[in-house]
């Protein structure tokens, strides 16, 4: 959390004077009783009117001031606070836009918009409060008893024995139902997860015939939650008739203490008065600080979560970022023995893979899940970084190639079709920012997707994620997304899931005629997508099963025939 | 529009009564103690100021009527004090338990709603209404409720006092608190708009935070980040201005208040004070209108507040009522069951679409007898699901029959209809629970042996045995812990627990390694020796085999045969099949 206090640094001004004006209305506050205590003793003693209406016009006055101290307060702590907010978002997003997909891989997504919306939000709302109240609060509580002291000695005594037993008390009932509350928390989310699992279990649960189970189930759980909360309800129940007890009991002893030395004459009527004023202000101030620190424990534990995000260093650095120059040759891609795992706690995703690929071949990748498909072509641009062995480009090691030069030249579908809000112009732009019409009407054709923009114009408006498409639509989309770069290599990593076979077949066949010289990695869970490829690289558990053309791994490999076994009839295969 | 809003709200109330109607008593009393609790919270500071009226000056403090007063202190102390015990502890037991008794009946309606309320509706907004809304409008209603009570009594019974002990500094203090909030409101008014502006920009953030971060590694590939940077500190800057003034100005009610409290405090102490020297008020009885002074605004800003939350918690209960309001099933009582059948099934000039506008089925008819095969096929995303979803009865056909052996099923309950089909679907569901428990899930009492066996027959056993609890393993929420294949044995595993004469089965696309795709081919096997099953096939060899197929496409049947019979008829059947080999 220290560390994000940094991105105050710009509003060091802002962030000294909003506390400060706060103090300053809050020792204004102080002085009310004292005023009180005037008219008391001396305007209403004396009979006398003026002072009395001196010492209201005083009160009035201030009114006024601490008005205009706590509007700057206000101001300057709301400036700091969203100044701090808005910095500390950009300097997030920006680093979020340099970490690799390891340390993505290991937040999760999901995490990582958490931390950027809704926990920079806690974080900014609770600097805000922070400046304007956290020195308030004790400001006032001991701010009250130094001036009981200045009153009398005997009577703040009262106050040094109350204010601890308050606080705690209003502390204790804190420590003892934040935790639970964290557990009536953990129970409502199993009764959320009840109710998702009825949702998306529907078909299987109406099957089975098990409504009824269901509805037991959720009741249980349900009651759970209750008795829990019952337990809760009873202790924080307790706060406010304790504090209340414990005040009035405080003010019993301040008049009781204060009335013993008005008889002996070493303090008068009004300061009693003033003194009962000063006990009344400490109540209210130390539950405004008890909630107050409520908030703050929840944003620091945003801001710590934040913290731990900005940690991540990106594990994939940049050697240079100058431009290398290439030599022509023949080898497009080559893996030297390459051996690769997500992390160093697990096992190897790849192991020891080998092989060349020449310019303008078209390589088939097949093999089950989890066989490492995607984690062969990951390691092309770069995405990890093999852990043994060499990937070459163009002869070049790719961690020799800038990160820019090296994607420029790598067109990429991923498995998953995202598209973005905008038109599909503006998606297809992706690739090349400069692109002309001409050129992303070319890719569209190849992805074939001609027609469908064809109907629609390159301006029909893409919702976010590409919601108002059919699956099959935006995997076209985003094939033609990758060709208009024309780059020299072409990933498509399971791309074409939602294409029906004929379509599938087209757009093999386009990208081979149109796209001369374009290296092309084809991965597929389907035997017919890749049996006319120039090579098929066949993957078993991490390892290389095989590398040959259809015809040769049919006789040299069992895996490759296992796979094509299972999808096709035996003519078919041999066909 | 606010009028119907109006309406709505003053429906969603009456609604609301009724749940809480059953605690009627519980309430009641909850009042009773909220007025005992304000009534003592007043006469604490008629005390107090009584005390100092004991306390003149040097040598003129009476201490015996000190501690009379004192004794009543305590006595008026322990009493508020446990008055406002009860009445927490009782709003609280109220809340909670009306929350679950609204819980468990929207839960329980959602077992009664039709499969295509779940299809229709996102899962995400049904779950906010079933567990988000309902809190919020829990919160917001009780809670407010007895704030606003208090409150409200608490002026009133302020106002009280006050004029029972002096009529002039009470109509000063009237007069005066009016403009606490005028002022109050004038603040909320200006910053509405505020907060509007600036949730729409972060809105507008989270959005893009949501398409970049989301896509972080489509951005990568394609070196999108510095337009994607460039687009967000714009959207920032935005934010940060719609922010500052939104923050600052809503901040400033605080102040604003206090200092209108500090107007009525100093007007109470002025005139107050020129009462005393005139004789009509005791010293005592200043300090007690000073500190009522101050006790009797505060009521006035949290009721704004409360107002607020008010409007909120209708909304919520609203939105909790519109989600129990669906039309749920007809009932079936009075219908008869559907025996064990033998499987013969016919579909006579069935029509069915999911929409009004859109014609999917029209006048299908079918006829399979008992352990025919029929293949559903076609490419993704043409509706194969909608067979399912007639036979199993998730949805109804708008025309047409269905009959098993000769039974309409339309006459018999769903319970028995589904009871006769085993059913494997492709997006495999399992509950959080062990792997026993899923196996054993829809059979209650079935034997370990029976567990066992199968998970054998499923292929399932020997992956079961290998994992590190065996069958006490437990499946997390999303069966992460699961690779796709292993789930979809175990869903074949809890089907083959106990057969139906009918299957419903549904081939992986993808997903399944190529080893287990062979045990699941192996399982499902097994499963269809001897019964009428329907498959949503993707294997040719499987679509070869079939007695029947059933060739899909935009959601309709566009043609039915044998394989080689559609393949003579060269329709789209022959070019789905063909273009899967078409040479590049």
């Amino acid at each position: 959390m220290r560390k994000l206090l940094r991105f105050l640094g710009n509003y060091k001004k802002e962030s000294i004077l909003g506390p400060l004006f706060k103090l300053l209305e809050a020792s204004f506050e102080l002085f009310v009783p004292l005023v009180v205590a005037g008219i008391i003793d001396t305007g209403i003693k004396n009979q006398d009117k003026n002072y009395v209406l001196v010492m209201g016009g005083l009160l009035l006055l201030l009114g006024v001031i601490g008005l205009i101290c706590s509007i700057t307060a206000q101001y300057f702590a709301a400036k700091a606070a969203v100044g701090f907010g808005t910095e500390l978002r950009n300097h997030l997003f920006a680093h979020l836009n340099r970490l690799s997909y390891q340390e993505i891989d290991e937040a999760g997504t999901a995490t990582l918009i958490t931390r950027m919306t809704s926990d920079i939000n806690q974080v900014q709302s609770g600097v805000n409060l922070v400046l304007r109240l956290f020195l308030r609060s004790p400001f006032i509580v001991f701010g009250a008893m130094i001036m009981a002291f200045t009153v009398n000695v005997k009577v703040a005594l009262v106050f040094v024995v109350t204010i601890p037993v308050l606080s705690i008390v209003v502390f204790g009932i804190m420590a003892v139902s934040m935790p639970l509350y964290k557990t009536v928390q953990a129970r409502l989310d199993r009764i959320t997860l009840a109710t998702r699992e009825t949702l998306v279990g529907v078909r299987v649960i109406r099957a089975f015939n098990q409504q009824k189970k269901e509805e037991e189930n959720f009741e249980e759980e349900n009651n759970r939650l209750l008795q829990l909360q019952k337990v809760v309800g009873r202790i924080s129940g307790l706060l406010n008739p304790l504090t209340y007890s414990i005040i009035n009991l405080g003010l019993i002893a301040v008049i009781w203490v204060g009335a013993k030395e008005v008889n002996s004459g070493v303090i008068s009527q009004g300061e009693v008065v003033a003194l009962t004023n000063y006990m009344s202000q400490i109540l209210v101030e130390l539950i405004k600080l008890a909630n107050l620190i409520v908030t703050t424990t929840k944003a620091v534990a945003c801001g710590n979560r934040i913290c731990t995000v900005l940690e991540m260093k990106p594990s994939i650095e940049e050697k240079q970022t100058k431009w290398l120059e290439e030599q022509g040759d023949s080898v497009a891609v080559e893996f030297r023995h390459v051996s690769f795992a997500y992390s160093s706690m697990q096992a190897e995703a790849l192991h020891d893979i080998h092989f060349v690929a020449k310019k303008g071949q078209t390589i088939g990748i097949i093999g089950g899940t989890g066989s490492g498909k995607s984690s062969v072509i990951h390691l092309i641009p770069r995405f990890y970084d093999r852990t043994s062995g060499q990937v070459l480009i163009n002869g070049i090691d790719v961690k020799e190639y800038p990160n820019d030069q090296l994607r420029e030249k790598i067109g990429i579908v991923p498995q998953k079709a995202v598209l973005f809000k905008g038109t599909i112009r503006d998606n297809m732009k992706w690739g090349k920012k400069e692109a002309t019409d001409e050129e992303i009407q070319k890719a569209l054709s190849i992805a074939q997707a001609g027609d469908f923009v064809k109907e629609n114009g390159l301006d029909y408006p893409i919702q976010q994620g590409g919601k108002n498409l059919s699956g099959g639509q935006r995997q076209r989309l985003t094939i033609a997304r990758a060709l208009v770069k024309q780059p020299e290599i072409l990933i498509l990593d399971d791309s074409s899931s939602a294409l029906d076979f004929a379509t599938d077949a087209k757009l093999r066949k386009a990208i081979k005629e149109e796209t001369k010289g374009m290296t092309v990695f084809l991965v597929s869970q389907r035997a017919s997508s890749i049996r006319y490829a120039d090579q098929i690289l066949v993957l078993d558990d991490g390892k290389m099963a095989g590398i040959g053309t259809h015809e040769e791994l049919l006789k040299t490999c069992n895996v490759y025939q296992e796979i094509c076994l299972s999808q096709l009839s035996k003519e078919e295969v041999a066909r | 529009m606010k009028r119907s809003r109006l309406k709505a709200h003053h429906s969603s109330l009456k609604r609301i009564l009724k749940f809480i109607g059953v605690y009627k008593i519980f309430v009641l009393f909850s009042l009773v103690l909220a007025g005992i609790t304000v009534a003592f919270t007043l006469y604490m500071p008629i005390l107090i100021g009584n005390t100092v009226d004991h306390v003149v000056g040097k040598g003129l403090v009476d201490f015996k009527g000190l501690f009379h007063i004192f004794e009543k202190m305590v006595v008026v102390l322990l009493l508020t004090a446990l008055s406002q015990w009860l009445m927490n502890v009782i709003n609280n037991y109220v809340t909670y338990k009306v929350v679950k008794d609204i819980r468990t009946k929207a839960f329980r309606h959602l077992q009664q709603l039709p499969v295509g309320y779940m299809d229709q509706h996102p899962h995400g907004d049904i779950i906010s209404r079933v567990i988000a809304d309902i809190d919020q409008f829990s919160d917001g209603l009780l809670m407010g409720f007895t704030q606003l009570f208090t409150g409200v009594l608490t002026i009133l019974s302020t106002l009280g006092f006050m004029l029972y002990e002096n009529v002039t500094i009470t109509i000063v203090v009237v007069l005066v608190t009016p403009i606490s909030m005028l002022v109050a409101a004038f603040i909320a008014k200006k910053t509405f708009t505020m907060f509007k502006a600036q949730s729409e920009a972060r809105g507008e953030l989270t959005d893009l935070v949501n398409e970049m971060v989301g896509n972080q590694k489509i951005v990568k590939a394609f070196g999108y980040e510095k337009e994607a940077e460039e687009r967000f500190v714009t959207i920032n800057e935005k934010l940060k201005l719609c922010s500052l003034k939104a923050t600052f100005f809503s901040s400033l009610t605080n102040p604003a208040t206090r200092f209108v409290n500090g107007l009525v405090y100093a007007a109470v102490a002025v005139v107050g004070a020129f009462s005393v020297i005139q004789g009509v008020l005791s010293v005592g009885q200043l300090t007690c209108f000073l500190s009522y002074a101050n006790q009797y605004t505060k009521p006035f800003n949290e009721i704004s507040g409360v107002v607020t939350e008010l409007q909120n918690a209708l909304a919520s209960a609203s939105r909790v009522f519109e989600l129990m309001d669906e039309q749920p099933m007809p009932s079936e009582e009075g219908l008869s069951t559907l025996e064990q059948v033998e499987g013969n099934i016919s579909i006579s000039h069935v029509d069915f679409s999911y929409r009004e506008d859109q014609h999917l089925i029209e006048d299908l008819t079918v006829s399979v007898k008992k352990g025919q095969r029929i293949a559903i096929v076609g490419p993704t995303g043409c509706g194969k699901s909608t067979m399912i979803n007639l036979l199993m009865r998730f949805y109804d056909p708008k025309k047409g029959t269905i009959s098993i052996d000769g039974v309409d099923v339309a006459s018999v309950t769903k319970e028995s209809v589904r009871k006769n089909f085993g059913m494997v679907l492709q997006e495999t569901w399992l509950k959080t629970g062990t792997i026993r428990e899923n196996i054993a899930y829809g059979h209650e009492g079935v034997t370990e042996e029976e567990i066992i066996e199968a998970a054998k027959s499923a292929h399932a056993h020997s992956f079961i045995m290998r994992m590190p609890k065996g069958y006490d393993t437990i499946i997390t929420e999303d069966g992460g812990n699961l690779s796709g294949g292993q789930k979809q044995l175990l869903c074949i595993a809890r089907v083959m627990l106990c057969l139906p004469p009918m299957l419903i089965l549904d081939e992986a696309t993808s997903s399944i390694d190529t080893r287990t795709e062979i045990l699941v081919q192996k399982a499902f096997e097994k499963m269809m020796e001897g019964r009428t099953s329907f498959i949503v096939a993707h294997r040719l060899s499987t679509i070869k085999e079939a007695d029947l197929i059933l060739v899909m496409k935009d959601g309709k049947i566009i043609e039915k045969g044998t394989h080689e019979t559609l393949l003579e008829q060269g329709g789209f059947y022959k070019t789905l099949y063909e273009s899967q080999f078409a040479k590049t």
